[in-house]
């Protein structure tokens, strides 16, 4: 058994899926450095070193067999920070590799490839969920504001959302959990990395004028919509799972 | 700004709007110019969803309350004792963007009681719509109500400016609407729409000659209709619906179970619960004909025009029409695979991908998202089916509802998942 390590980017792996082809391993799982815990004492250590170039050469076949769009459900996987997201990354280059003219990510009867939808699923309801959820607070400085913490790494997924809807505001979102963000100053809408946490410990303090009115003007019309004859707790939290209340100025 | 004034017409002027259920946001897009504000897509998004489990997506509100008339079933009617209130233009225009930017919405959804006539209501209502294009640069999705009898001039104007124009019907057949409403007339609702679809036609032809033709109510027309407040059966709300969707190409019929909140001896009385599951099954019924390619005519039976409370009414025609299964998953054309209980458009479409790989088996079946449980009786695999005995069983109907009906009393919503 050989165990490769890379350095948890997606580059990182797809150089990984490089050398699974280049050293023809056959017995061979795929680990984040970071996540690594060896287990199997008799495995073999490779250690990836990323190179953008042979991760583009995986990439470039794949778009050839399986599409953009397919692409894209494996950046999902990868997204999604599944324990076991770099063996299904590998199993889908493999089959693909295999059958180079079909289509590999819609042989649904194939259980890895099942796993992959299904996750693209999930990912894609918490993108999906990212992008209604997001509530922009207007900050002294002008800036719109959000802090999120979804349960996948769904930002880079919602960035041309915002980028589109948002073009005359400034605003950023930032991962609580993840520790970055997106940053729109009117010109280019990048990610950032702070070097510490932000610190959001007096936070309402630094709110505009008018943002605590429009808060209050919105968590009134959320009440005075609901139709009280309709009630119906139970569907309204599977709508709104608990989980994501804390984002939801409605509920303050 | 005057925030506690403008709190309290929020206040009003929201929940006199709350019983429209056409609220969504989908099937328009209008792309963001550079530098403005907002971009609507196709798909739509609730931002939230009340506690009565209905999605907001759009600010939904009245201009006013004030109204001339005096429908039996609207809580706006002159006759109700209620605060009356009315917003500026500036007003909704600044609750709009303010909302829009900091993502709770998708847009506007504005309507509103009838203040003075016709037109002068209309005219106040695509002004906000118009300022909130022209001056703001606003991108979001506009809904407006049209106002029965408005003049086709206004209603040019106003597709010019909403993505989406409506026109409640509100009562299905005309004598409940004579009854109920004797000063409004069905003519009047039905001609904008007539004038509106006409535009989008005539629209739809320019386009495919010229570039740049103005967008004209993109997201098209849909209309509501409020259920159980008149003695109409379900078979002839469909056949309403249905003539909606040929005639008027509309995009979306609501239906709207009735709440009783006005004494009024032609209205079912105050104690009268909500026929929430009827609605549901009337959403159903409404999905089948727009994505599962059922005719109006195959969802009820005529002698019995009420929709089944017990069974969706997908299962109930299969119940009905027993003799057209077993399907068979593995040939089956993907418009009879629709057709098997249990089975959705996804399910479905990933049956006829799968399929091209392997043989089917039920294990498939399940893991593919059907609903097993009601779908294993209407299938044929290629190896064979013992499921398939029940199918001829007298007592089959028994046996399904013994397996699915609690599922459905007490979960009843236009917005559950369907099938
Ligand atoms: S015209 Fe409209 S707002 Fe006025 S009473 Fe009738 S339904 Fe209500």
């Amino acid at each position: 058994m050989t165990t490769l390590l890379y350095d948890g980017s997606f580059d990182g792996l797809f150089t990984a899926v490089f050398e699974v082809f280049e050293y023809r391993y056959k017995d061979v799982e795929i680990a984040s450095r970071e996540r690594f815990h060896q287990e199997n004492i008799f495995a073999v250590i490779h250690e990836v070193i990323t190179q953008p170039d042979k991760s583009e050469r995986v990439l470039n076949k794949l778009e050839q067999n399986i599409g953009k769009e397919g692409v894209n459900k494996l950046l999902k996987v990868f997204l999604s920070e599944d324990p076991d997201l770099e063996n299904l990354i590998l199993s889908a280059v493999k089959q693909s590799v295999k059958h180079p003219e079909k289509n590999i990510l819609e042989n649904f009867a194939d259980s890895d490839v099942l796993k992959i939808s299904k996750i693209c699923k999930s990912v894609d309801r918490e993108r999906h969920r990212m992008t209604a959820f997001v509530r922009f607070e207007k900050m002294q400085d002008g800036v719109f504001f959000s802090k999120i913490d979804p349960d996948f790494n769904v930002l880079p997924l919602i960035r041309k959302h915002f980028y589109n809807r948002y073009q005359d505001q400034k605003w950023m979102i930032y991962d609580l959990r993840r520790n970055y963000g997106l940053l729109y100053d009117l010109a280019t809408c990048d990610f950032f990395y702070p070097d510490e946490k932000i610190d959001i410990n007096n936070y309402q303090q630094k709110f505009h004028d008018e943002e605590k009115s429009y808060q209050v003007l919105w968590q009134r019309y959320f009440t005075k919509t609901n139709i009280v004859e309709r009630k119906n707790m139970k569907l309204h939290i599977q709508h709104v799972p608990k989980r994501y209340w804390k984002y939801l100025t409605e509920k303050w | 700004m005057n925030f506690d004034r403008l709190k309290e017409k929020l206040e009003i002027l929201a929940d006199a709007a709350k019983y429209d259920v056409s609220c969504s946001s989908s099937g328009s897009t209008r792309k963001n110019k550079k530098g403005a504000l907002g971009d609507s897509s196709a798909s739509g998004i609730c931002h939230t969803y009340t506690e009565d489990g209905r999605c907001v997506s759009l600010l939904k509100i009245l201009l006013t309350n004030h109204c001339i008339y005096d429908c039996a079933y609207c809580v706006s009617r002159s006759s109700n004792d209620i605060k009356r209130a009315a917003f500026t233009v500036e007003e909704v225009v600044d609750l709009t963007i303010n909302f829009y930017r900091r993502n709770y919405i998708e847009g506007l959804f504005l309507s509103s009681g009838i203040f003075k006539n016709a037109d002068t209501t209309m005219e106040r209502l695509v002004r906000i719509a118009k300022k909130l294009r022209l001056e703001e640069n606003f991108n979001g999705y506009i809904h407006l109500k049209s106002i029965p009898g408005a003049s086709d001039d206004l209603m040019q104007e106003a597709a010019l400016y909403a993505d989406r124009l409506s026109v409640n019907i509100e009562i299905p057949t005309e004598s409940g609407l004579k009854l109920l409403a004797p000063e409004k007339n069905r003519k009047d609702m039905i001609s904008p729409m007539r004038y509106i679809q006409k535009g989008i036609v005539q629209y739809q032809d320019e386009k495919k000659i010229l570039k740049k033709v103005p967008k004209f109510a993109p997201a098209g027309q849909s209309t509501q209709m409020i259920v159980g407040a008149t003695n109409e059966n379900d078979l002839q709300i469909i056949k309403v619906a249905d003539h909606f969707y040929k005639n008027f190409n509309l995009k979306r019929v609501y239906y709207s179970g009735y709440v009783p909140v006005l004494e009024d001896q032609r209205l079912p009385s105050l104690t009268t619960e909500v026929p929430m599951l009827r609605e549901n099954r009337l959403y159903q019924s409404d999905w089948l004909m727009r994505f599962y390619g059922f005719k109006a005519e195959e969802i009820l039976d005529p002698n019995v025009p009420f929709l089944d409370l017990e069974v969706d009414p997908k299962l109930s025609w299969a119940l009905r029409n027993l003799h057209q299964f077993p399907i068979n998953l593995q040939t089956a054309e993907y418009q009879l695979i629709l057709r098997i209980p249990g089975i959705g458009v996804k399910t479905a479409q990933k049956i006829v991908s799968a399929r091209r790989f392997q043989i089917l088996t039920m294990d498939h079946l399940k893991k593919l998202g059907a609903a097993v449980n009601r779908a294993k009786y209407f299938i044929d695999f290629n190896a064979g089916n013992a499921y398939l005995k029940y199918l001829t069983d007298k007592n089959f109907r028994k046996l399904l509802i013994g397996g699915s009906s609690s599922k459905f009393h007490n979960q009843f919503s236009q917005q559950l998942s369907l099938f």
